[in-house]
């Protein structure tokens, strides 16, 4: 869908918001609009893109992974190049750059991994603008390699310790300190969720990805057969398959099974939730039977959200995309495996891609191809691997 | 005419403006939200505003989210809400509002759970989180049926508030601050002109009642000066039941209501 009217895909997304923040979104969308084609915008997003993030990103064959596996080969869009470690950056820029643009001086917000605070905070001060994250406690110890850089880079950390003490709560502080100054303040969300347009413009600013892939595999005389992200609240799986989203290509998106969907460990929105209302936006949820939002988990901080992007829910629904899911123990094998055979550490979030694109490799001839989008390096969950296999002994 | 309706018909006859008191169900027990409810009927409030508590209420500060996490942990399901209306409704008519968030009533279907919450007592609700251009489906479910209560802020476009006014039935709630329920940040210029200019869009069609932050007499009497017609208090009342044992909470709710209430008669 390429602007959705009213802010809907389909039944999902609209903006569910309370009034004060009504005029800061209309705000948002207005000029949203009027930066996205504006030549001036794009051409200095793209130079920040190219000589601040790294852009484009390799598409790498992965032959020595693809060849152990037997089947399809894969390729992997390398998004964990990118300066910072992963793709949140090729948001953060564009909405740091409109913030500027919007002359709004106070960045704020939220994040799971760490990875998009850390991005944030880059983005705000190669452009001159300081941030302000909020992040829930558990995360800030799971990933607290990421607080240090947000530290470092001169980015206010805020732990949240209301509910799960997770992204989602880390989401619920964000707004509300948006209500509060929502006169000065930008609020730079995360991902492809939220009310409208939040959803729209970070898959416009997470389409660079599949615009690559298309034109890199169009380079090697080939088209992908299949397609492959991890999906938390979804910004790296839209940007990666919206721009295909035409294609004849099959779209996997892959969520965070935990300890299994039987267990209630896991954050598989769109395989195991409902539809509901939270963070602005109509979407698919993990709830209880009274609508109560429940507690999720995942061994990446990343995944690890109840909720997810609207599109995504559209695109379940019309059953364009399919929506797997990687166990914690999967997610284990396959980090491993990547890392192994091609040198290369996935971020826990990523390797859900992995190890699903493993599944699918097996499966697949020789001649198709596979793609898989890295969202990120790995250096981050070192020692949450570690001590998982600790825990659990794997050979 | 609805209760809400008539309440502030009432009022104005006896040249009053009204005293809404919010308390959350469930906090910190079942026991405690009657007996409060008791102490604000015997205090004189005008309107009560149940809280059901959700999982993640983004429009509310610090006490209330505390209030909504306890009820949850005790165990406050739509069933035991709507029981407790049912007890609360034997011994008052009082108008109720309840007050919570879209998902709960999305959740359960919007018409289901209106008539549900209606057949218990209910006569109006208070979604914070449930804008206009989402509001079709909900309106339908309400329609004649309970009060739809939405919410304007101090930044909300004259446009909008006649927007907004043309849904809004029972009572219009005007929020006074930016920011979250109970914050305390002193009373605004930008309110004041606020209130004024919200009656003058809405031409006195429907009630303009002051939300957030407000939490002693004297920010009431302030409120009502500027022509509010009624009150909203919130945060202050679950201060004042966390702090006090059961055996006084009726007694201590009943004073506090009425050093408010006394500051609304004309
Ligand atoms: C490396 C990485 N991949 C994926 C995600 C999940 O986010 P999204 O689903 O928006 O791409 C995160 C979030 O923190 C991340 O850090």
């Amino acid at each position: 869908m390429k602007y959705p009217k009213n802010g809907r895909f389909g039944e999902f997304g609209g903006k569910y918001i309370p009034e004060t923040l009504v005029p800061a979104i209309e705000e948002l969308e207005e000029n949203y609009l009027k930066f996205k084609d504006d030549k001036t915008f794009k051409k200095e997003l793209d130079y920040y893109l190219k000589v601040y993030a790294g852009r484009p990103t390799p598409l790498y064959y992965a032959k020595n992974l693809s060849e152990k596996l037997g089947g399809a080969k894969i390729y992997l869009k390398r998004e964990d190049l990118l300066h910072g470690g992963a793709h949140k950056i090729n948001n953060t820029l564009g909405q740091a750059l409109l913030a500027k643009k919007m002359k709004k001086k106070r960045i704020i917000a939220e994040t799971g991994a760490g990875q998009h605070g850390v991005a944030t905070a880059m983005a705000c001060a190669a452009l001159g603008m300081k941030a302000e994250v909020y992040m829930g406690y558990k995360d800030t110890i799971r990933q607290k390699l990421n607080v240090f850089r947000m530290d470092m880079l001169g980015c206010k950390v805020y732990p949240v310790y209301s509910g799960s003490k997770t992204l989602k709560d880390a989401i619920n502080e964000a707004i509300r300190d948006w209500i509060t100054n929502v006169e000065t303040t930008y609020y730079l969300l995360g991902s492809a969720v939220g009310p409208h347009p939040y959803p729209v413009m970070v898959r416009d600013f997470q389409s660079v990805i599949g615009n690559e892939i298309k034109s890199q595999m169009k380079k090697i005389n080939r088209t992908p057969d299949s397609l492959i992200a991890c999906v938390g609240g979804g910004s790296n799986a839209i940007g990666t398959f919206y721009p295909l989203i035409d294609s004849n290509a099959e779209m996997i998106g892959v969520e965070a099974a935990g300890k299994g969907l039987k267990t209630k460990l896991h954050s598989a929105t769109l395989s195991a939730g409902s539809k509901g209302v939270l963070h602005g936006m109509m979407t698919y949820l993990l709830q209880d039977k009274e609508g109560q939002i429940t507690e999720t988990h995942s061994i990446s901080a990343g995944l690890d959200y109840p909720g997810v992007g609207p599109e995504h829910s559209y695109y379940k629904d019309t059953k364009r995309i399919k929506y797997h899911s990687a166990t914690d123990s999967e997610v284990i094998d396959a980090f491993l495996m990547l890392t192994r055979t091609e040198g290369i550490i996935p971020a826990l979030e990523s390797a859900h891609a992995i190890a699903e694109a493993i599944k699918v490799a097996r499966k697949g001839k020789k001649s198709e191809s596979i793609v898989v989008t890295l969202s990120g390096r790995g250096d981050k969950d070192v020692e949450e691997v570690q001590n998982y296999l600790k825990r659990n002994v794997k050979d | 005419m609805s209760k809400i309706k008539e309440k502030f018909a009432e009022l104005e006859a006896k040249n009053q403006k009204a005293l809404i008191s919010y308390i959350m169900v469930g906090f910190p027990n079942e026991k405690a939200t009657i007996t409060a409810v008791r102490g604000l009927v015997k205090g004189g409030a005008d309107i009560i505003e149940l809280g059901f508590p959700f999982s993640d209420p983004i429009a509310d500060g610090p006490v209330i989210q505390n209030a909504s996490t306890i009820s949850l942990k005790k165990g406050t399901k739509i069933s035991k809400f709507f029981s407790i209306v049912k007890k609360i409704r034997k011994e008052t008519d009082i108008p109720l509002v309840l007050m919570t968030y879209t998902n709960i009533l999305y959740h359960k279907g919007y018409s289901k759970f209106i008539s549900e919450a209606k057949k218990a007592g209910i006569d109006g609700f208070i979604l914070p989180d449930m804008s206009i251009e989402e509001s079709k489906e909900y309106l339908k479910a309400a329609k004649s049926n309970a009060d739809t209560i939405f919410l304007i802020s101090p930044n909300t476009s004259n446009t909008r508030i006649q927007k907004i006014a043309k849904v809004s039935t029972g009572f219009l709630y005007l929020v006074a601050v930016y920011g979250t329920t109970g914050v305390k940040t002193g009373i605004k210029n930008y309110t004041l002109k606020a209130i004024k200019n919200v009656k003058k869009q809405t031409k006195g069609k429907t009630p303009v009642c002051i939300g957030f932050g407000i939490s002693t007499p004297k920010d009431v009497k302030k409120y009502i000066k500027a022509g509010a017609d009624a009150v909203i208090v919130g945060s202050a009342y679950l201060k004042l039941i966390e702090k006090t044992p059961q055996n006084k909470l009726e007694s201590k709710i009943t004073t506090f209501t009425k050093s408010l209430k006394k500051q609304t008669l004309l």
